[in-house]
């Protein structure tokens, strides 16, 4: 199952109850303000790197760029563009926003 | 507010940019109360210090990016910019990472500042 957070973390818990249910195995793909938990030195980073080892973590490039974020990034969270969104949501059977 | 008078502004900046419309139209604000010599100050605390990351481009998301107003409200003679330390810890970023020169105050410190304001904005 893919996993789409949109919220930072520092703001709203949707990270944090998207990790307490998640399955071990799934996806979670960071986008808009949440890739700020996918940077470096942020408070969220030992929450993110104990999910690396439970999912593949994907964060929209796009959005990091947007937020000067991009030379931030957490090593093991793969990046994705529009085009690698797409892929992720047909490639899994289903989806959960995190709104 | 009677013709004349000054009164202390303090706009208080707490979301980041892009993910809600809330900076870009802090930002709009604060320029329109220049427009009335008015004291104005920004504080930049939470998340709201991520407006201020230097190297922003929003090309990708096909967002406009404001960020380089930042650095032009020198031109208004908005000088007082404000930014929370403790959130910038938070977020692993020190003043160097900011693309225009702020005062970097502790919560209390801002705290007492906002206690000083006629007007405090939030956004």
């Amino acid at each position: 199952m893919l996993h789409i957070v949109n919220k930072s973390p520092a703001e709203r818990n949707a990270l944090e109850s998207c990790l307490r249910v998640a399955q071990d195995g799934g996806a979670i793909l960071l986008i808009e303000d949440a890739v700020y938990a996918a940077t470096r030195g942020n408070a969220a980073e030992a929450q993110l790197r104990d999910a690396l080892s439970r999912f593949k973590v994907y964060a929209l490039a796009p959005d990091l760029e947007a937020r000067g974020m991009f030379d931030r990034l957490m090593e093991g969270v793969a990046t994705v563009d529009y085009g690698g969104f797409v892929d992720l949501v047909a490639e899994h059977r289903n989806c959960q926003s995190w709104l | 507010m009677s013709e004349g008078t000054i009164k202390k502004f303090m706009f208080v900046n707490r979301k980041a940019p892009y993910g809600t419309v809330y900076a870009l139209e802090a930002l709009e604000v604060v320029l329109i109360t220049a427009a009335f010599d008015q004291d104005v100050s920004l504080v930049f605390m939470d998340d709201g210090v991520f407006q201020l990351k230097k190297g922003q481009q929003t090309k990708g998301i096909e967002n406009k990016n404001f960020s380089p107003t930042y650095r032009a409200l020198d031109g208004y003679d908005i000088e007082k910019l404000y930014v929370e330390e403790e959130a910038l810890a938070a977020r692993g970023l020190s003043e160097e990472d900011l693309l225009v020169d702020v005062t970097v105050m502790s919560r209390a410190e801002l705290g007492s500042l906002m206690e000083e304001q006629d007007v405090v904005l939030s956004f």
